[in-house]
């Protein structure tokens, strides 16, 4: 077995270099913030931390007023995700669990239309309309345009295709109702596809960066990503140890929540790509 | 009909919060998208001009635009090439049942987890003039130092660079889901019949993944025309001189800088027309991937 262990070898070693090269920015910009503003010139740099973190963490918090801004995105990215998820559940229960209605097609294609429309699309409406609903610089702006879900639908959809009508037909026969069989069969069944909904819906809410942008216009308001690219233009000379300490924080709870879903993402994945 | 309950009016009220929502916040301002394509706005004021199909006319003799269309091209053949050259590659490896592989495989879906402002922000950082870890790499093989905030071709590359990373981890798991499904029995049979890895691949496992390829293939093109523009604000604001320029941030600036909302809203509809031929291709792909999977 020797003529196999050499190229098995090598496959380890690339591997290690290919995972390496592509999480190397990511530690990169975790050692630069917590080096002082002059450590960051010295060349070669240090390779163990510094102990400038707390330091420049402070001073971005003060720049840009970090607090508040994650509490925004946090806030944000949780309520999209929550209120796409319900919002998705009930349409894929409406399309797969009872007789066909009239409007049934119209309401599914209306939903895989969605799809199609991105906000670049109608980003000039949208935001007339923001006007006119009184909400520019609102919650509500940044929120629940955002709360129908084609994807969530059809994610579901597809996982309630596969179970067994079966349970439906016990619970019917039972006498329970369709409400009551959604929630405490259909839901716990669900939750792979829950934690990945989740994941994927609060990861691109709390990455959305053009809506916030151009929907908000006071301090209180502004979201986590738009605090980057303040800190970022804030000065000609680019203080990349303050920069990255606001970096880290803002990329700390996205792969938080990465780190602890991954394995439903993972799977629900799987999932639709296997047979 | 067995497992299906005989409610009748239950169903249209699960429906009706997301039909009002995609009714309310997606349709009516397409529609409305498309009226203001045709007029020329004074925003606020709800003064319009009627001007026909002048706005596209004025957009597709523009040379802003079109050079604005090309940079978007290229720099969407860039990522969809580099993204999926790369990610194919890594997947192929972290699919191998190696010792540490599951290690790495959670270490690439990292970027993954990253906002496209995140991501560009530590690109620029990664290939600071100065002291960037990417410049003095380059410095040290072809002895040049390029600045990307001078040099527009090279600011291009930087930005295919940082927006194809971000996509990677996306991609990654995709091919590794893709890859589980390739029958083993079938490589093993083919090393058999002597067939090397290279052969094993191109003849087998490549054709398996074709779905998963050309899913990615739409996915990541839709995000390097739509999801980059943090990206692109955070590192090179479309400069310099226009070299990153691309579609969607030429909107912002028309709609939001310039204030000019109906010429806005005709490239919004032109940019409506790429997401529709995207689109389509990818619902003829879904059918597909029923057939392989």
């Amino acid at each position: 077995m020797a003529r196999a262990r050499a190229p098995r070898l090598a496959s380890q070693a690339l591997l290690a270099l290919a995972a390496l090269v592509v999480v190397f920015p990511v530690l990169y910009a975790a050692q630069i913030s917590t080096l002082t503003f002059q450590e960051v010139f010295v060349f070669p740099p240090p390779l163990l931390p510094g102990r400038a973190f707390l330091d420049n963490l402070r001073e971005a918090w003060e720049k840009v007023g970090l607090g508040r801004l994650l509490l925004n995105s946090a806030g944000i990215a949780a309520a999209v995700a929550t209120g796409k998820i319900v919002l998705s559940l009930m349409a894929a229960f409406a399309f797969t669990y009872f007789r066909d209605f009239p409007g049934k097609r119209v309401c599914f294609v209306l939903i895989l239309v969605t799809h199609m429309l991105p906000l670049p699309v109608r980003i000039v409406p949208t935001f007339q309309l923001m006007h006119d609903f009184g909400w520019v610089d609102s919650y509500q702006a940044l929120t629940v345009p955002f709360f129908a879900s084609a994807t969530g639908t059809l994610l579901f959809r597809q996982f309630f295709l596969t179970v067994p009508p079966a349970l439906s037909e016990a619970a019917r026969v039972d006498g329970a109702g369709p409400i009551r069989f959604l929630l405490r069969i259909l839901l716990p069944l669900s939750a792979n596809n829950l934690a990945a909904l989740f994941l994927v819906e609060f990861l691109y809410m709390w990455n959305e960066y053009l809506w916030p942008l151009i929907i908000t216009t006071s301090d209180e308001m502004r979201v986590v990503q738009i605090g980057i690219k303040m800190l970022v233009a804030t000065d000609a000379q680019a203080e990349w140890n303050v920069i990255m300490a606001g970096v880290v924080v803002a990329m700390l709870p996205p792969l938080l929540v990465l780190l602890a879903l991954q394995r439903s993402f993972v799977r629900s994945i799987a999932l639709g790509t296997e047979k | 009909m067995e497992g299906r309950f005989p409610d009748r009016v239950l169903p249209y009220l699960l429906l009706l919060p997301s039909i009002a929502i995609i009714v309310v916040f997606l349709i009516v301002p397409a529609v409305e998208a498309l009226r203001l394509s045709l007029f020329e706005v004074a925003p606020f004021s709800g003064r319009a001009r009627f001007v026909g199909l002048d706005n596209f006319r004025e957009l597709l003799t523009s040379e802003v635009y079109r050079a604005s269309l090309g940079v978007s091209l290229v720099f969407a053949l860039g990522i969809v090439t580099l993204g999926l050259t790369a990610s194919l590659a890594i997947a192929v490896l972290a699919s191998q049942p190696l010792p540490g592989a599951g290690l790495c495989r959670t270490a690439l879906l990292w970027p993954y987890a990253l906002s496209p402002a995140v991501a560009g922000t530590i690109w620029a950082l990664m290939f600071d003039p100065a002291t960037g870890p990417a410049t003095v790499a380059i410095r040290a093989v072809t002895g040049l130092s390029p600045n990307w905030m001078m040099d527009g071709g090279y600011a291009l590359g930087v930005v295919v660079v940082a927006g194809a990373w971000k996509m990677l981890g996306f991609n990654i798991v995709f091919f590794l889901a893709g890859l589980q499904a390739v029958p083993r029995e079938l490589k093993e049979a083919a090393q058999v019949d002597g067939a090397g890895t290279g052969r094993v691949f191109w003849r087998i496992t490549f054709p398996i993944l074709s779905p998963v390829t050309f899913f990615l293939l739409v996915m990541n093109s839709l995000y390097a025309f739509f999801e980059v523009f943090g990206l692109i604000d955070v590192m090179t604001q479309g400069g310099p001189g226009g070299a990153t320029d691309i579609l969607v941030y030429r909107l912002y600036e028309d709609a939001f800088i310039a204030a000019r909302w109906g010429i806005a809203s005709a490239q919004s509809i032109l940019l409506f027309v790429m997401v529709g031929v995207l689109t389509l291709v990818q619902f003829r792909f879904a059918g597909r991937l029923v057939f392989y999977g």
